[in-house]
């Protein structure tokens, strides 16, 4: 295996752990504050959906983007209303989340589009102009015109070429991992990554953090403070809904060019699994999501592993991170302590 | 009603420039068909330490919790230094200048002191400029009250004590003039109350006003500068402390009078019941848990152990009840009966125990002595469930039990009188009759009895103690384990003190001190007390041994 394939096994699984560190960070928002969501796989397929659906339907991307995230944040609300209002079971809401996403997308998808569930196939060209026009006058006063031309015309999330990619990528070793690594990778990659630091700072500095971390350990605590549990633990699910936006939206116009029946495959269930992983810390579920997508990316790379005279079947390179993922639930990781008020609906007593 | 009681409203020799702390007026609260408070009037003046007293379910905490903001009063005004208040949720009472320490603190145990204490209470959106004012704050407060705690140990290695600081210092860090203690001393070593007496003397002495809801008569003495009385959610009294007596408060808080010592007759040893030897217990952590113990039970004497908790009390009773911690290595020998009693492996388990004639009620009864959830009648057979009345073939006679249950109700006075309410319904006082009501009826050779009377209001303990002496002056054992000196002291033939796992010595209740049993529960042994040769190597009763001086030269006449 040369340094290449190293990098290209790499530039996949950055691509690969996108959805999965997107979702990750999203259950933690949401874990952390006491609120446990296994509905991030019905979540994410919504955004998927919605945001397909209306980047095809508007050639614009953004739109698109806006739209997964709507689309996410409605079925948070549900979660919220059920878990958080009306202190139902989070865990049965979570189920219901899913099968929701699961008939409603296939359903929708059907009706609008009558392809059997999928979107079209975004292409450049579809795009509709008297939505995109005011927009793109209204841009390239902003950002010049022809940046406003790109923006708009885009109908799904392409590679973006960081400064100095071409200019570098002779230079030994630093060269190719900047240019093929590090750069050529859509937004929403970027973005992922740079949620990372951001929930850290986010949670460990600042007095919003504090009182997530608080309400998701003991609300009894935040409430004899002064403090409204409710509105603290519809701050976290909405977060949470909007990364599992960004994360459908990443799978259906970043990854892949449209939405297709069950797209998600079980991402949002690799997510939690990722979570409890990373002990329910920022910094964890990039590592742990990072593996993930290794593996991923290995299989994809590797359909046919031949370790000498054993020939290892593509059924089970592709079975690995499922096959990891109950390694790591059955607790193989060692104690992971989640938040100790987590999956219990708040009731004021003393 | 005495007529020396003011009725309600407080004393009145306060000079009227300054207006009270807290008036509450006529303030009423309902949960359904439950009147929890029925008109109550409470006047607090400031500075002063004032206790609120009253059986559980009396109303006390519904009325705190309505000055916290936690529930809305039906009726009646709110005044806090003589302004009229609309207290609607906990941040109204905080910035009144409340501050409340729960029963059950309210602290996020994986937070440092110094996170907590600012939770709610942060300066601005970034938190590192919120916690170095915390700190330094902190730092004048612990001087000023005497409230050393560092501010960087997370809440869950500090021991209970000083977790109720971190609360107390929440409350003073918000800049509260009023502090609202709800049973602050239950958790607490004897050590430690004092040390929490101390601060909140400290506190009075800074002008600060204090009301403590308790149901100990003897810390409303020492403590309080007037004392309200709560019966049935009413307020049937406030007095100056100095002006009443623990009787006449007793009286008042039940509505009846109340034995507060409790009346037995000397004990009629017989032959011995329970022999213990040489008993040691090794944790799963490899901490030596107990380490030698050995004493004897006779029929027909309550033997008492005193110690602070943690001492090793709660594995005897496990052990002596048959469900040690997991992973725990036992080792020496116990006789009940003059016949061996399992100590590892087949026939040492819960069941066994009871069938060699031994009750339990264990130390906590919520998570070991009854199932919460499930219907009283039902928790009345738990453990006997395998009895013959109680059985049907291979099916549970449920109308038996509930007879029986009905039975023991009626018996043991147990209020609500409705055995299908689930156990979680009743008061602790209720909880533990229904416990006690099970192990005692089934006559036990040897009752172990954890804890009696914890968290059980004063009606009650009277009886549970009443129903224990009766036990043995029907020619039974009672091994009774407290951490309340009193009780250990009113109640047992003998005392036991434990420490670190070993027994200290023994006392005879009637001619030792509380500050002899103080010195033995702090670890100073015989020895360094008396110069004598130290723990005799088994507590066995006097009588075996006439001319061997036992372990109490000072009680002997």
């Amino acid at each position: 295996m040369d340094f290449n394939t190293i990098l290209q096994i790499l530039d996949s699984a950055v691509r690969l752990m996108t959805p999965l560190l997107l979702a990750c960070l999203a259950g933690l928002y949401s874990e952390r504050a006491g609120v446990f969501d296994i509905g991030l796989e019905g979540k994410m397929l919504m955004a998927a959906f919605t945001s397909a659906t209306v980047a095809a339907l508007t050639g614009n991307v953004w739109l698109g983007l806006c739209a997964g995230i709507i689309g996410s944040l409605m079925l948070s609300l549900v979660h919220g209303l059920a878990s958080i209002t009306f202190r139902g079971n989070q865990l049965i809401s979570g189920v219901a989340i899913n099968f929701l996403a699961a008939g409603l997308t296939v359903l929708l998808g059907q009706k609008i589009f009558g392809l059997g569930g999928r979107t079209p196939t975004l292409n450049p060209g579809a795009e509709l102009e008297a939505l995109t026009t005011p927009f793109r006058d209204w841009l390239s006063g902003i950002v010049g015109p022809d940046l406003a031309v790109t923006l708009t015309t885009m109908p799904r999330f392409t590679e973006i070429r960081l400064p100095f990619a071409d200019a570098l990528r002779d230079v030994p070793v630093i060269g190719p991992i900047y240019a093929e690594l590090i750069s050529d990778h859509s937004i929403l990659v970027y973005v992922a990554f740079l949620c990372v630091p951001a929930t850290w700072w986010l949670l460990n500095r600042t007095r919003f953090g504090l009182r997530l971390r608080a309400v998701g350990e003991n609300p009894a605590a935040v409430d004899t403070a002064g403090v409204s549990v409710t509105r603290l633990r519809y701050a976290a699910v909405g977060i949470c809904g909007v990364l599992c936006g960004l994360a459908g939206a990443y799978l259906a116009t970043g990854l892949s060019a449209g939405f297709v029946k069950d797209m998600t495959a079980g991402r949002g269930f690799i997510a939690l699994a990722a979570l409890i992983f990373a002990k329910w810390r920022p910094w964890g579920a990039l590592g742990a999501t990072f593996l993930f997508g290794l593996l991923e990316a290995i299989a994809n790379r590797y359909p046919n592993l031949e370790l000498g005279p054993i020939t290892i079947p593509s059924m089970f390179m592709n079975a690995l991170p499922y096959i990891l993922t109950v390694i790591i639930l059955a607790g193989f990781v060692g104690r992971a302590i989640p938040p100790r008020a987590g999956g219990e609906p708040y009731v004021k007593e003393r | 009603m005495n007529d020396t009681v003011t009725k309600a409203g407080g004393p009145d020799s306060a000079p009227q420039s300054i207006p009270p702390a807290i008036e509450l007026r006529g303030i009423s609260k309902a949960f359904g068909p439950v009147q929890a408070n029925r008109n109550i009037d409470l006047t607090v003046q400031k500075g002063t330490i004032h206790g609120i007293i009253g059986e559980n379910g009396a109303g006390k905490s519904t009325l705190m919790s309505i000055l916290y903001g936690f529930y809305k009063p039906d009726s009646g005004e709110i005044l806090i230094d003589g302004k009229p208040i609309q207290i609607t949720d906990s941040m109204t009472a905080i910035r009144a200048g409340i501050g409340m320490v729960f029963q059950h603190f309210k602290l996020v145990r994986n937070f440092t002191v110094l996170e907590n204490i600012i939770l709610g209470a942060e300066d601005g959106p970034l938190l590192r400029p919120s916690l170095a004012r915390a700190r330094k704050r902190l730092r004048e407060l612990a001087e000023e009250y005497e409230l050393q705690v560092d501010p960087d140990e997370a809440i869950e290695e500090l021991s209970v004590g000083h977790q109720q600081r971190v609360e107390i210092l929440k409350a003073l860090y918000r800049q509260a003039d009023i502090l609202i203690l709800d049973e602050p001393t239950g958790v607490l070593t004897p050590a430690e109350a004092d040390h929490l007496f101390r601060i909140l003397n400290g506190l009075r002495d800074e002008g600060k006003t204090i009301i403590l809801i308790t149901h100990k008569l003897r810390e409303i003495m020492e403590i309080t500068d007037n004392v309200s009385v709560m019966r049935r959610g009413e307020m049937v009294a406030s007095v100056r402390t100095a002006e009443t007596t623990p009787e006449e408060l007793a009286e008042l808080m039940v509505g009846r009078k109340v034995l507060l010592e409790v009346d037995k007759t000397p004990a009629q040893p017989g032959k011995p019941i329970l022999e213990v030897r040489d008993l040691r217990m090794i944790d799963i952590d490899k901490v030596e848990r107990l380490r030698g113990i050995s004493f004897d039970i006779r029929a027909g004497e309550i033997v008492g152990i005193a110690g602070v908790s943690g001492n090793g009390q709660t594995q005897l009773l496990e052990i002596l009840g048959g469900f040690p911690e997991k992973g725990a290595k036992i080792s020496g020998e116990v006789m009940m009966n003059g016949q061996p009693l399992a100590l590892n492996g087949r026939g040492s388990d819960a069941a066994e125990r009871r069938e060699r004639g031994i009750g339990h009620v264990p130390e906590d009864r919520q998570d070991e002595g009854l199932i919460m959830d499930f219907p009283a009648w039902e928790n009345v057979s738990f453990g006997y469930h395998n009895a013959p009345e109680y059985s049907n073939g291979i099916f549970m006679d449920c109308a038996a039990i509930r007879a029986d249950a009905e039975g023991k109700f009626q018996r043991f006075d147990v209020r609500p009188p409705n055995p299908e309410l689930a156990a979680r319904n009743f008061s602790g006082g209720n909880q533990q009759k229904i416990v006690v009501a099970r192990e005692v009826e089934r006559n036990p050779d040897l009752l172990l009895i954890g804890q009696p009377t914890r968290g059980v209001d004063i009606g009650a303990i009277e009886f549970i103690h009443k129903r224990i002496v009766e036990l043995r002056d029907a020619g039974k054992a009672v091994l009774l384990v407290s951490v309340e000196l009193d009780e250990i002291m009113s109640l047992s033939d003998r005392v036991l003190v434990m420490f670190d796992g070993m027994i200290m010595g023994e006392r005879d209740p009637e001619t030792t001190t509380a500050g002899e049993l103080g010195l033995l529960m702090a670890g100073v042994t015989d020895r360094d007390a008396s110069g004598r040769d130290g723990i005799t190597p088994a507590h066995r009763h006097p009588a075996d041994h006439p001319d061997e001086p036992t372990a109490k030269p000072e009680g002997q006449a």
